[in-house]
């Protein structure tokens, strides 16, 4: 765990480190293998998609924060994905169980289950997300409370879960129920522009991708590394947060967390990285 | 704010920045007033000539214009954190006029057409659910606006 120190030193360099003027305008042509894991970067488009490849945004990241990303000792979004191991075997609410009582390890009863959600609820008649997943079972099983928005221990649960399908494709089933709705409202969204600046997400992620603007390298906006570890902040970032602050970007009011106008969104968006490994905690600036 | 990837304004700023766009004057013309004639804005948004100093700073300002979050220029190459979303503005003086580039600040979208990225600068015609702070208001004021022509304008070819 020493290797760990050493972020504090490369986060100052990334702050040092910044470019002046034209920079990095493409992403990288490097490949990412987390300690030795290959990830797919770079996939083919799903048909319909207005690309031919979807891209992580690990490419177009400056070259120390994906070294970062590419050690886990050094991602420090892995010490959260630790702490959330502990609460995952943690006895919580009235019916006295822990995550472990109904699902034991971890890392074999949820392997590659993060990498297909959201996933269409009966019960909700809706899709859900990882986060919501969790609070079914917290408030159904376990007897305990939801955990507010972007709770500390939401983020660690929800990157303990995706991290254990690591490196695993992502996609979404939208056979079932009504998911393709759901993904058809998430596409008016993603192509509506908000706010007095009068953007879209599409004039930003697809339009722009690649282009920089101000100090950011603009991807192609993919959710496959959420949560996100951000050094800036030294916090890891939910994906609704960020989907919130895209928004806030324009000028606009932007939607409550797990509303059906942002689950929708992350339906569709998802969808738009069909094909990528989940690298969740990815790390960004 | 807090994962904002703050190409654009901070909570705050935005607020100082719509109190100056906010507290129009009288004499200025309305932002759904402006003329519009075969892409062009002929008249002074103010009546007067705006002050290029003052456009360069508005330029740069994320409070105000910002347009490097968009835009290079070699005018502007001291400055750290250019965008390339746009064209780069190197002689952008010589290659429009001046009525050209005021009716490019003020409403894009009337010159490159409804599809354009570059946002209004002092036109009503904006997204979904503008936030409440920002309504009715528009991204510079008439001022802004020519002083930041002013500047464009000297952006000249070699
Ligand atoms: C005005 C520009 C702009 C708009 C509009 C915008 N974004 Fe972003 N977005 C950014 C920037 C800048 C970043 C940080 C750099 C990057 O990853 O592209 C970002 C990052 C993201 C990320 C994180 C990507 C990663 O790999 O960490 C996601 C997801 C995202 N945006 C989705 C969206 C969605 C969905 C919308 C519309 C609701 C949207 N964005 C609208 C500018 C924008
Ligand atoms: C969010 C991006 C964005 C911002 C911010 C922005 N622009 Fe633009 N601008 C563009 C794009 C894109 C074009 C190219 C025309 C098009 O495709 O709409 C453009 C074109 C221009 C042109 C014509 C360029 C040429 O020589 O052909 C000028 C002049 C200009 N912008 C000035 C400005 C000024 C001044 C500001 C700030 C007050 C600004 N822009 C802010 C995106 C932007």
């Amino acid at each position: 765990m020493k290797t760990r120190l050493t972020i504090i030193s490369l986060a100052g360099g990334i702050a040092l480190g910044c470019f002046a003027g034209l920079a990095h305008a493409d992403p990288v042509d490097d490949t990412l293998e987390i300690d030795g894991q290959p990830m797919i970067t770079r996939a083919p488009a799903p048909e319909g998609h207005p690309f031919d490849e979807v891209l992580s945004g690990w490419l177009f990241r400056e070259a120390e924060t994906r070294a970062v990303e590419a050690d886990s000792f050094q991602n420090p979004g892995m010490l959260e994905v630790e702490r959330a191991a502990e609460i995952w075997s943690t006895p919580e609410g009235t019916a006295g169980k822990s995550c472990e009582t109904c699902h034991g390890d971890v890392s074999e009863s949820m392997k590659g289950v993060g990498a297909h959600y959201p996933k269409w609820d009966k019960d909700a008649n809706r899709p859900i997300n990882i986060e919501l997943q969790i609070d079914k079972c917290r408030t159904e099983q376990m007897g305990a409370e939801p955990y507010k928005f972007d709770a500390k221990d939401q983020k660690a649960m929800t990157a303990l879960i995706k991290n254990q399908s690591l490196g695993e494709p992502m996609s979404v089933d939208l056979s079932q129920g009504d998911m393709q709705s759901w993904w058809d409202r998430g596409k008016d969204t993603y192509y509506t522009r908000t706010g007095q600046l009068n953007l879209s997400c599409s004039n930003c992620h697809e339009d722009s991708m690649g282009n920089m603007i101000r100090a950011d390298h603009l991807s192609q906006g993919q959710v496959n590394g959420f949560p996100t570890y951000r050094l800036k902040q030294s916090a890891l970032v939910s994906l609704h947060n960020r989907f919130r602050g895209c928004i806030r970007d324009t000028r606009a009011e932007f939607p409550k967390a797990f509303s059906d106008e942002l689950m929708a969104l992350e339906v569709y968006v998802t969808w738009r990285g069909t094909g990528l490994s989940v690298e969740t905690p990815a790390v960004r600036q | 704010m807090k994962t904002g990837s703050a190409f654009f304004l901070s909570g705050a700023m935005a607020l100082a920045a719509v109190t100056f766009a906010g507290t129009a004057n009288a004499a200025d013309t309305a932002p759904n007033d402006v003329a519009f004639n075969e892409m062009q804005v002929s008249e002074s948004l103010t009546g007067m000539p705006g002050d290029p100093a003052a456009g360069a700073d508005a330029f740069k300002n994320r409070k105000l214009g910002n347009c490097l979050a968009c835009h290079t220029t070699t005018a502007m190459e001291s400055e750290l954190f250019h965008g390339n979303v746009g064209p780069d503005l190197d002689g952008a003086g010589s290659r429009w006029t001046e009525a050209q580039l005021r009716a490019i600040v003020v409403d894009a979208k009337q010159v490159f057409g409804p599809d354009s990225r570059m946002p209004g600068f002092y036109s009503l015609h904006v997204g979904k659910n503008v936030a409440e702070k920002f309504h009715g208001k528009t991204i510079l004021s008439a001022q802004d606006v020519e002083n930041i022509v002013a500047f464009l304008v000297t952006l000249k070819d070699e």
